[in-house]
């Protein structure tokens, strides 16, 4: 139920914040007119309803970001270099990574992370499979390939710790157990 | 040295960042072999550059309403770029614009076939 809420009282106070960031001011005016255009975008561009999990772990949240934050930095640096490096050889994949979530949330915002992070770019996306194919730069052997795949399920490791819903967590929680073991 | 002098001195350091970052893009957009990778090239240092640009000015103009106005713009380009980045590269793939040669693995052309 409280998810419920949550999922739709969210993008509402997201679409009123960003009314009054774009006019910079915190007042009564920018609040007012923010929310009826907010109820008037929700009627005109009626979406359906993104379910939330409900859970939120703020400390992961920030680990995610200030993770993801680091991970720019360096693979911008990385990138910028490769083009600008003499005798550059390209070398790149395409790269399947079977996701652990199936929650079309998790698989998003990993889409996104994986996508924001530079050297990889989502180039399709099997939402029955909850699969992701990426393609890869800098990627020149098979070891690559399965680091560069690893990145990724992290990625998501992170995301569903800060928002995953309780059964991406246990799921999660069953597979590492399972690599715990064998 | 004064706080204004402290100041001077990230700002040109971060403008020049941003600077490189706008540049190394700009040529691998050239150098690049083919349309995914220079998706690469054009979409990702420029994150970052955008990011220092953005820091830039909120460091030398402190104020609510440009640190407000930065984090949204920060926002919604790392929200939009990636799915930008995302049509233009399913598009490529789809109409084979793309050198297999160049390729370790690949594993969706199998999929599709």
């Amino acid at each position: 139920m409280k998810a419920r809420i949550l999922s739709g009282v969210l993008p509402f106070a997201g679409l009123v914040l960003l009314w009054m960031l774009l006019w910079g001011q915190f007042t009564w005016l920018a609040a007012v007119t923010g929310i009826a255009l907010a109820i008037v975008v929700s009627a005109v561009f009626y979406l359906p309803a993104v379910r939330l999990s409900g859970r939120f772990n703020v400390l992961r949240a920030a680990l995610l970001l200030g993770r993801l934050l680091a991970d720019i930095v360096v693979a911008s640096l990385q990138i910028a270099w490769s083009a600008l490096r003499p005798h550059y050889r390209p070398s790149n994949a395409i790269i399947a990574v079977p996701l652990v979530s199936r929650s079309d949330l998790v698989m998003t915002f990993t889409a996104v992370t994986v996508g924001l992070v530079p050297g990889s770019i989502v180039v399709d996306i099997d939402r029955d499979e909850a699969t992701l194919y990426l393609h890869a730069l800098n990627v020149s052997s098979m070891q690559d390939v399965a680091d560069a795949k690893s990145a990724v399920l992290a990625a998501e490791r992170r995301l569903i710790l800060a928002v995953g819903s309780a059964d991406d967590l246990a799921q999660l929680r069953g597979l590492q157990a399972e690599k715990g073991t064998g | 040295m004064t706080g204004d002098g402290v100041r001077d001195v990230i700002t040109a350091v971060l403008v020049l960042l941003s600077a490189f970052l706008c540049f190394a893009a700009g040529v691998g957009l050239i150098r690049f072999a083919d349309v995914l990778s220079r998706l690469h090239a054009a979409t990702k240092p420029q994150i970052l550059g955008l990011m220092a640009i953005v820091l830039d000015v909120a460091i030398s103009n402190p104020s609510v309403a440009t640190i407000t106005l930065a984090l949204a713009i920060v926002f919604f380009q790392s929200l939009t770029a990636p799915i930008a980045a995302h049509m233009v590269g399913r598009a490529a793939f789809r109409t084979g614009h793309l050198r297999h040669d160049i390729l370790v693995v690949d594993e969706l052309t199998p999929t599709k076939e």
